[in-house]
């Protein structure tokens, strides 16, 4: 009998192949074909300057350079500035950059021209002999310089505002103005980047008998790169194939799309007729791809005795860099996510995207989130800081109660939809973090610690995440003449596990071995409808269609079945890929089951002929029935009404050094809720790197541009990425599972969780060891001891936080 | 990420390799290549030819005698932090070590190739400074011999010439009734030192007859302080002559703060580490 998979902790099957090596990424492909050609990129030295000439005429003398690009060479849509992806009603001033840049360059790393040579060392070299004659413009870098808007990044968006957008439930200003008391926080986070072990690549051939592109792409979207590159390049959608090979982490970056290089290279495929290769090399991560997280916030708060939150006001704003082709999704998100597991009666909340000289701003795991959660749960500290009350009762205080679900909280959401929590239990959350990390015990141990002259400081950090954002997913389940299950979902992996968890799904519903399901994703010649790997959505999505696909190939294997029996369909059952008849012995493999469901008129082995024409059927009907079609498969999509919001709570117990003011981690606790779990092992797994990344953006990682617009750490000598040694040796995990009434197996996304609180519960952990408030983030500890003088006059409370 | 063109040579012997570095104006010394290779990698450097010592025979010693170790030019930092010998001869050798890069790095740069790389965010150059070693150099002009000292011109630049090997270094033993120590914070495991702290007694009957202090990453070449007269604020006495600066991980503040932490630690630890080495 098969046991149920779905729950269990299933070892993941793709880690064989990727600890030994043997993953195959873009790199890897066509690495034998010696017509192979390499490409490489002449990229803006400077942050913002007119492009007054561009002379290649060194570049086509180079032994080994085939051909060269600048914008002057693209034609048609090619030369139109690339897509803006996600417009939105308020972005009244987005901008893109072109696949070259035209006659001005934005951020250091633009790309101006395109070599192809034959290796990338050729290339490189030909790519530093192209001249360029600058004008230089003043670089606008960072949120201050953006908001005094002395200069601007485009000639024509006056002020350096992309869009500003305003939210509102209820009256915040009146509600606060009308509070018994009120508190005001300026609080600022900087950038941090994805920054995925595989950078960005692109493969591309042309074949000229067929007039097919053949496209591997290490993206988040196989569909999404598809759709723009048949655009671009005026093909039929039909003529491309874009294929998404394993991709060595994502992380948000590989979902922007078209990238110039995705582009420019099919384009060059097409053009040479021979197969073209972009490799990202790290320093061109850093300076071309996408950053994220730095905004400001102005908070004003109202609150009664309790902590209870009347009104919330925020203003913020966001540096989205130089252009904007992803929207204002990480925004909407930062707007609407910092509500986490509250309801302040009345929440008003504006903000103005604006452009930097500096590279483009999009999602990175958490997608402005973790700036949301910063930001709420700051003001949830200082409220407590203020009242003396407990950190853990002013958020009871707040919390949507279990029998609230679904609470709408009156906003639109960054799917265009209704932000309205599916369900939750955040007082069992809170009660499971209280006990996982010592909630309580916690004052004996900050005395024994003070005792041997140590200093600790606990901090926690609640968060909802909207996951599992539409429109759609689909899958197609195929069950072959042998009893294995092919299945393809046209969404990427990145390494989720998707073969191992989505695996799981197809043997539990259709009743067939776990060793027997293949899962294919991200090939638009296997599923050509779908989205992509994003917004913690694919297991919510493509988990849910491939159900719904497996349901669909079930229920035709056993009408086929039961006229093949003699039975009927209710008293079947299929376990480990044989069809029997409760409580006899007799039985059919699916695979048989499958020789029957098409109709054959060649036998072409033992098997198969029992489906030939003098077999099987009814002579007097066709042999396929009208409604029906041949062969066994299921397909399905799945498209939700709105998102599921998953949740989670953080806790940290830090140690600052009172000497060296370095920063130790003692413990990190985890509490999480993602509904049903498909692979506990995989969720957790996703939590601990999420948690290592959160590590990073809290107390290691930031961008450090100059004021001329020079990333200065471009290495990962310099951009302080956590060891393995810099992040928690364990990290204590506990599972709520409140299922989603929103989709077939009450399932939420996990993608994002571990990083989303990580700032605000290292802020809140650290505060509560120094006693002066932190309110900008990350933080190191030369910045900490600069804080330290910052307040040695202040009196030094011995529990700031905690109150009595 | 892909270096410019260059020449490659790969030499048999120390005088082929001369020969090479004497005939070539552009031509650089390829170690362990820990440094290098991302430098032409980023085409920060690009030497016309790399002359590749790793098949020059007879470089890869780690001599311990009386006098101290003598540490060969291919001699990977792993090979020197794994030998005994060396720690128990000079201890400060494996304590410095230990915090040098990861152990992959380790296990292909070279002590020696640190030493001329001359970095004074580096340990070595300031451990061979503070004990007062040298590096032995030839050339198709003969040998020398460079006290350390003599070593460090400025930022990342030594005094060797430019077609000179540096073939072997020295660290001397340490003295009986001498001690020493070494403390850094980083901002990883690993990483390069905000401050890097080595401490060098020498006792007498429990009493310091001598103190020196030398220091990573606040100077733009290794420093080395006398503390001999001013034990009762070691600290101050160094940052009169150290250059503590502002970079993108810690403010100058904090790295000034980073040493008046450290010294006074270290220079206990050295003279806890005489004192232990008395007994046993």
């Amino acid at each position: 009998m098969t046991t149920k998979l779905f729950g269990a902790k299933v070892p993941r099957v793709e880690d064989q192949r990727f600890l030994r090596g043997q993953g195959r990424y873009v790199d890897d492909l066509l690495t034998d074909d010696p017509r192979l050609l390499h490409a490489a990129v002449l990229r803006s030295p400077h942050a913002h300057a007119r492009i007054v000439d561009i002379d290649v005429s060194d570049v086509l003398d180079l032994d080994g350079v085939v051909a060269v690009w600048t914008w002057d060479d693209l034609t048609g849509p090619m030369a139109e500035p690339l897509p803006l992806l996600i417009p939105h009603p308020t972005l009244t001033h987005g901008r893109t950059q072109y696949a070259l840049a035209r006659d001005e360059v934005n951020y250091v790393g633009e790309a101006i021209a395109f070599v192809v040579a034959v290796d990338r060392y050729v290339a490189e070299d030909a790519v530093a002999r192209i001249r360029v004659d600058y004008e230089h413009l003043e670089p606008v870098v960072g949120i201050d310089a953006a908001r005094a808007a002395r200069r601007t990044v485009h000639d024509d968006v006056p002020d350096n505002v992309g869009a500003r957008m305003e939210q509102e439930n209820g009256d915040a200003r009146a509600a606060i103005a009308a509070a018994p008391h009120t508190l005001t926080l300026d609080l600022d986070i900087e950038r941090s980047a994805c920054t995925p072990m595989e950078g960005r690549g692109t493969v591309a051939r042309w074949d000229p008998d067929t007039s097919r592109l053949t496209v591997w792409s290490s993206t988040q979207t196989s569909t999404g790169v598809r759709g723009c590159v048949a655009a671009k390049l005026e093909l039929d959608l039909a003529k491309v194939d874009v294929i998404t090979p394993d991709v060595g982490g994502g992380f948000g970056v590989k979902v922007v799309h078209p990238w110039p290089e995705e582009l420019l290279v099919p384009l060059a495929a097409k053009t040479l007729g021979r197969p073209v290769k972009y490799t990202e090399d790290r320093r061109e991560h850093f300076i071309s791809s996408a950053h994220e997280r730095a905004q400001q916030h102005h908070v004003e708060v109202g609150f009664d005795d309790d902590g209870r939150v009347l009104g919330l006001d925020v203003e913020f704003w966001h540096d989205h860099g130089a252009y904007t082709p992803y929207g204002l999704i990480v925004p909407i998100i930062t707007s609407t996510q910092l509500l986490g597991p509250y309801k302040p009666q009345n929440y008003r909340v504006a903000f103005e995207s604006l452009y930097t000289n500096t590279v483009i701003v999009t999602p990175y795991r958490g997608a402005g989130r973790p700036q949301g959660c910063f930001v709420m749960e700051r003001t949830m500290d200082a409220i407590a800081a203020y009242l003396g009350k407990d950190r853990t009762e002013v958020r009871s205080t707040n919390f949507i109660q279990p029998d609230e679900f679904p609470y709408e909280h009156g906003l639109v959401f960054q799917d265009g939809r209704e932000l309205t929590y599916d369900s939750g239990d955040y007082p069992a959350s809170l009660a499971k973090l209280k006990e996982l990390v010592g909630w309580d015990e916690f004052e004996e141990f900050r005395a024994e610690m003070a005792a041997q002259g140590r200093k600790v400081g606990i901090g926690l950090a609640c968060y909802v995440e909207g996951t599992g954002v539409g429109p759609y997913e689909g899958a197609h389940v195929h069950i072959e003449t042998s009893g294995k299950v092919k299945v393809a979902t046209g969404l990427t992996t990145q390494g989720q596990g998707h073969q191992t968890a989505f695996a799981q799904i197809v043997a539990d519903t259709l009743g067939v071995r776990f060793e027997d399901v293949e899962i294919t994703t991200g090939d638009t010649r296997k599923m050509p409808y779908a989205v992509g790997t994003f917004a913690s959505r694919a297991a919510v999505m493509s988990g849910s269609a491939i159900h719904l696909a497996a349901l669909r190939a079930k229920e035709k294997a056993l009408r086929i079945a039961a006229e093949a029996l003699e039975a009927s369909e209710d008293d079947l059952e299929i376990a480990d890929g044989v069809v029997s008849v409760k409580g006899t012995d007799a039985s059919i493999d699916l695979g048989t089951v499958a020789v029957l469901s098409n109709p054959l008129r060649y036998a072409f082995d033992e098997a198969s002929k029992a489906a030939t024409q003098f077999s099987v059927g009814d002579p007097g009907k066709p042999p396929v029935a009208e409604d029906d079609e041949p062969g066994l498969e299921g397909k399905d999509f799945y498209s939700p009404p709105r998102s599921t919001f998953a949740n989670g709570m953080h806790a940290v117990i830090v140690e600052t050094d009172p000497d060296t003011a370095e920063i130790t981690i003692l413990k990190y606790a985890v509490v999480h809720d993602c509904g049903h779990l498909i692979n506990p092992m995989i969720v957790e797994g996703q939590i601990h790197g999420g948690v290592a990344q959160g590590v990073g953006g809290a107390l290691y990682e930031r961008m450090a541009y100059d004021e001329s617009g020079q990333l200065l750490n471009a290495s990962f000598m310099d951009f302080l990425m956590p060891y393995v040694t810099e992040v928690p040796t364990s990290i204590d995990i506990d599972h709520l599972e409140t299922p989603s009434p929103l989709n077939p197996l009450g399932i939420k996304g996990a993608g994002e969780a571990g990083v989303i609180p990580s700032a605000a519960v290292f802020a809140a952990a650290i505060e509560d060891a120094e006693g002066f408030p932190i309110t900008a983030m990350p933080i190191s500890p030369s910045e900490l001891f600069e804080l330290r003088l910052a307040h040695a006059d202040e009196p030094h409370p011995t529990s700031p936080s905690l109150g009595s | 990420m892909k270096p410019a063109p260059f020449a490659y040579l790969r030499p048999a012997t120390l005088e082929e390799a001369l020969a090479a570095l004497a005939g070539q104006q552009g031509a650089k010394v390829l170690a362990g290549g820990q440094s290098l290779v991302p430098l032409l990698s980023m085409r920060l450097a690009a030497p016309s030819t790399l002359v590749d010592i790793n098949a020059l025979p007879d470089l890869s010693h780690v001599a311990v005698s009386d006098d101290g170790v003598r540490i060969g030019a291919l001699a990977r930092h792993a090979e020197v932090l794994a030998s005994r010998e060396a720690a128990e001869r000079q201890p400060l050798l494996a304590m410095a070590l230990s915090h040098v890069a990861h152990a992959t790095i380790r296990n292909r740069g070279t002590t020696v190739g640190s030493l001329v790389h001359a970095d004074a965010a580096a340990e070595m150059p300031m451990v061979l400074r503070l004990l007062e070693g040298s590096v032995d150099v030839a050339s198709v002009r003969g040998r020398r011999t460079i006290p350390a000292a003599e070593l460090f011109a400025g930022p990342l630049e030594s005094t060797l010439a430019q077609d000179e090997i540096a073939v072997e270094a020295c660290f001397p033993a340490l003295a009986p009734g001498a001690g020493v120590a070494f403390q850094e914070i980083a901002r990883r495991h690993g990483d390069y030192a905000l401050v890097g702290v080595a401490a060098h007694v020498e006792t007498d009957g429990g009493e310091v007859t001598r103190a020196r202090v030398g220091f990573v990453s606040v100077s733009d070449v290794p420093v080395v302080v006398d503390v001999t007269d001013s034990l009762d604020d070691p600290a101050s006495a160094a940052l009169a002559e150290l250059e503590p600066a502002d970079d993108i991980h810690a403010t100058a503040a904090y790295r000034a703060h980073l040493v008046k932490v450290l010294t006074p630690r270290v220079l206990a630890d050295a003279v806890h580490h005489a004192r232990d080495r008395k007994k046993s």
